[in-house]
């Protein structure tokens, strides 16, 4: 995210994006899916498009995206996914996007954040500019697109808000101070929308993955318990299906994140981890 | 109210102020195409369909006035936004609905402009209901010659969908009785347009379900009447072709005829169910005409049954809205007609006619799945085999309809009517997560039994009519037609319904 960004601009393929008039028997969810070019969120736009939804899918790198909204309509045999070049850091362009989409896709019923950024960070490290832009991609980002999406789902009474966070959001550790306080920013951040929301019929879901087979893995310190991003995928839908609020992904992290969360603050300032 | 609408359409005048001046986040200036794109979020609003089975989310204004009207179409070019019209919202399924687009809710437009006494000529805004109608005129002994089962629709609504009656035999439809309209067109101008001036643009925007402009206003012709009591004949007939020889023997003489089909009963008795007919009493039979009329005796009882407050019926009725309790329910009224025999009594046009306002949600009893209904026009040589054809098809799926209406029609003018010689029969069913895709299959064999016996829809009751259907029923020559008018008066299609994209792609 440190590299120079790319213009803002709404895909356009007419083909591709056109609108398939709904039937009120026979409606098909709608999902958004944000920073869907690689990893997680297209392993989700996979995920979902073969569940039934059809799926906005948001990125920066457009060739990525293009080729993601090609195997997915292949795979589905259907237009079910259309694509949008955007991005996450381009806060002022987000609300008319939303909109946008919501009537590309004819509806909106569920949106996923999962745009993300690692930078590799050396032990004596301290440079603000990485710090920024991860705070600028992972919370700042989400906060344009979920305060967007959270005003719609309160006032339809419905729907279904996802936030792709990290389990590096549950403490503050040595080897990435940056990246812990983004993470931890979009969990509270997540939490406040869900206590906001629930009394309107809204879910609000955090998920925390442990170590996903990614692009961003490569600057993450120590790694084990690696899972694909097609595994993580499924974890997630299933989540989404059963309306959970915290799903560590895979869920045994939700052990290790309880037993890291538990060390007193003298012992886990003299630890490596 | 001039003020409050101001405020709503400004906050886009901002954004598109904004627009073109606003530098995005980079320091270079943001595309102007998606800016002007924005609409102001609080007025979205989550809109249902009629019967529940299905619902969108639009961005609804409610204009009072033509100007409104007029800034809201221009409101909707500069965001690049389709614009839907809704009434009182009682169209069953997407008629009404534009999802993720511009709604209007016309309700708002609700003033009597003209009312003529001496001849019965009224002139109205489109979102006057019907219920604001008849209780404008009845005092001075008239009534609407059309009125729907529910007294909440608008004038602009019915015009749109051309609505029929219990007397739809006789009567016609709305469309039979509006001697003028005015109309805005999508550019922003109003024409009036009768049988004789625009008369193309008046045979087809009265059924033309919102597509070729928007109903500033309503001349109608409306029905003397010397009494507030109709004369109401109910019998029971015990089965499909006692129904239609009854219709056939007694439409000549009555004003209104309805029937009412328990749809499950088989074999035998496929088709049987109860009537209800009835006529206008001629002046001199009331001998009190002056106290039947007044609003106050028509007005509908507070509680049914004695005691019973009318607001919680649905809920008395949700347990028994499966197919368990609604066979028993549709059974005992069957049998009530049978031994309680040919019964004659007055009872009030109210009464009479606003059946499905007697229990006021009602349609909550169908619970949170909501209902939709299916309702085919049969050509009268065709209708009893068909009719047949169509109950056994749903008690074969195991869908059979909790409550079915029967009714006469007869043909009247306009484009994409409904109307045709022959019968209809309203099929209402229950929605659940678990049947939706069983109805789907159904509707489309339903479908199939329907064209083959040359029949027609109903766009205000419909949810699952498909394209080719629609074109096989209309022809292609009323859809060409129907098409180049839109053409003509909305070239740049800025008038649409869920409705129009599903049938009309």
């Amino acid at each position: 995210m440190t590299q120079t960004r790319e213009e803002t601009a709404i895909d356009q393929q007419p083909a591709a994006n056109s609108v398939t008039p709904t039937r009120p028997l026979e409606a098909q969810p709608k999902a958004m899916v944000i920073g869907a070019s690689s990893g997680i969120g297209a392993a989700l736009v996979h995920e979902l498009a073969h569940r039934g939804y059809r799926v906005a899918a948001l990125a920066r790198r457009e060739s990525e995206l293009t080729s993601l909204r090609d195997a997915v309509n292949a795979a589905v045999g259907a237009a079910v996914m259309q694509s949008y070049v955007h991005d996450v850091t381009d806060y002022e362009a987000v609300p008319d996007l939303f909109q946008q989409i919501t009537r590309d896709l004819d509806g909106l019923d569920l949106v996923i954040y999962v745009a993300g950024t690692q930078a590799a960070v050396a032990p004596g490290e301290y440079n603000f500019e990485k710090d920024a832009a991860m705070v600028r991609v992972n919370l700042l980002g989400a906060m344009a697109w979920l305060n967007e999406t959270a005003v719609r789902f309160e006032r339809a009474g419905a729907g279904h808000i996802v936030g792709v966070s990290s389990i590096a959001g549950d403490r503050g550790r040595s080897g990435a101070p940056g990246y812990n306080t983004s993470k931890a920013g979009l969990n509270t951040y997540l939490e406040g929308l869900r206590n906001r929301l629930s009394r309107h019929g809204v879910t609000v879901t955090t998920i925390k993955p442990g170590f996903v087979d990614t692009v961003m893995l490569k600057n993450a310190p120590k790694t084990f318990w690696v899972i694909p991003p097609e595994a993580a995928a499924q974890q997630i839908r299933r989540a989404i299906d059963k309306k959970k609020q915290v799903v560590y992904v895979p869920a045994r992290w939700r052990l290790v994140s309880l037993i890291i969360s538990l060390i007193p603050s003298f012992i886990f300032r003299r630890l490596s981890i | 109210m001039n003020e409050p609408m101001d405020q709503q359409v400004k906050p886009v005048d901002k954004s598109k102020k904004a627009a073109g001046e606003r530098p995005s986040s980079n320091g270079r200036l943001a595309n102007a195409a998606p800016t002007a794109f924005r609409l102001a979020a609080e007025h979205l609003e989550r809109v249902p369909a009629w019967g529940g089975a299905s619902q969108t989310i639009s961005h609804v204004y409610r204009p009072t006035t033509t100007d409104q009207l007029r800034d809201l179409f221009t409101l909707a070019r500069q965001t690049g936004r389709t614009i839907g019209l809704r009434g009182g919202g009682n169209s069953y399924g997407d008629a009404a609905m534009n999802g993720e687009n511009i709604l209007l809710d016309m309700s708002r437009m609700n003033r009597i402009l003209e009312w003529n006494p001496e001849n019965g000529r009224i002139k109205a805004e489109p979102g006057v209901t019907l219920s604001q109608l008849w209780q404008y005129v009845l005092e001075d002994g008239w009534w609407p010659p059309i009125v729907t089962g529910t007294m909440k629709t608008t004038l602009g609504g019915c015009a749109a969908m051309n609505v029929h009656g219990k007397n739809a035999y006789q009567m016609g439809t709305i469309g039979d009785h509006i001697l003028e309209f005015e109309m805005m067109l999508a550019n922003g101008d109003l024409i009036t347009c009768s049988r004789d001036q625009n008369s193309d643009l008046f045979y087809a925007a009265i059924g033309g379900f919102g597509m070729l402009g928007c109903f500033t206003a309503f001349t109608l012709k409306l029905k003397r009447i010397y009494s507030g009591h109709l004369l109401v004949e109910t019998c029971a007939q015990p089965d499909l072709n006692s129904m239609f020889s009854y219709f056939e023997n007694q439409v000549a003489s009555s004003d209104y005829i309805v029937g009412w089909i328990d749809a499950f009963a088989k074999g035998k008795s496929l088709g049987r169910g109860d009537i209800h007919k009835a006529s206008y009493l001629p002046a001199g039979a009331d001998p009190n005409p002056s106290q039947s009329m007044r609003l106050d005796f028509q007005n509908l009882p507070d509680t049914m049954f004695g005691f019973m407050p009318r607001s919680v019926i649905w809920m008395m009725m949700r347990p028994f809205m499966n197919s368990l309790g609604t066979r028993f329910i549709n059974m005992a009224k069957y049998y009530a007609g049978h031994f309680g025999g040919q019964k004659k009594y007055w009872q009030t046009h109210a009464a009479f006619h606003f059946l499905l306002d007697y229990v006021p949600n009602w349609k909550k009893a169908y619970g949170p799945g909501g209902l939709i209904q299916y309702q085919p026009f049969i050509p009268k040589e065709n209708a009893p085999e068909a009719f047949a054809a169509l109950l056994r098809q749903c008690q074969l799926r195991g869908l059979p309809n909790y409550l079915s209406v029967f009714k006469r029609h007869k043909p009247d003018d306009f484009l994409m009517s409904h109307a045709l010689d022959g019968y209809s029969l309203a099929m209402d069913f229950r929605v659940t997560p678990r049947n939706r895709a069983r109805l789907v299959s159904l509707a489309r064999e339903l479908d199939e039994i329907v064209l083959r016996a040359n029949g027609r829809f109903y766009f205000a009751k419909d949810s699952t009519l498909r394209p080719q259907i629609a074109t096989a029923y209309l022809g292609q020559g009323a859809i060409d037609q129907f098409r180049t008018l839109r053409e003509r008066y909305d070239p740049d299609h800025l008038l649409e319904t869920n409705l129009w994209r599903r049938i009309f792609p």
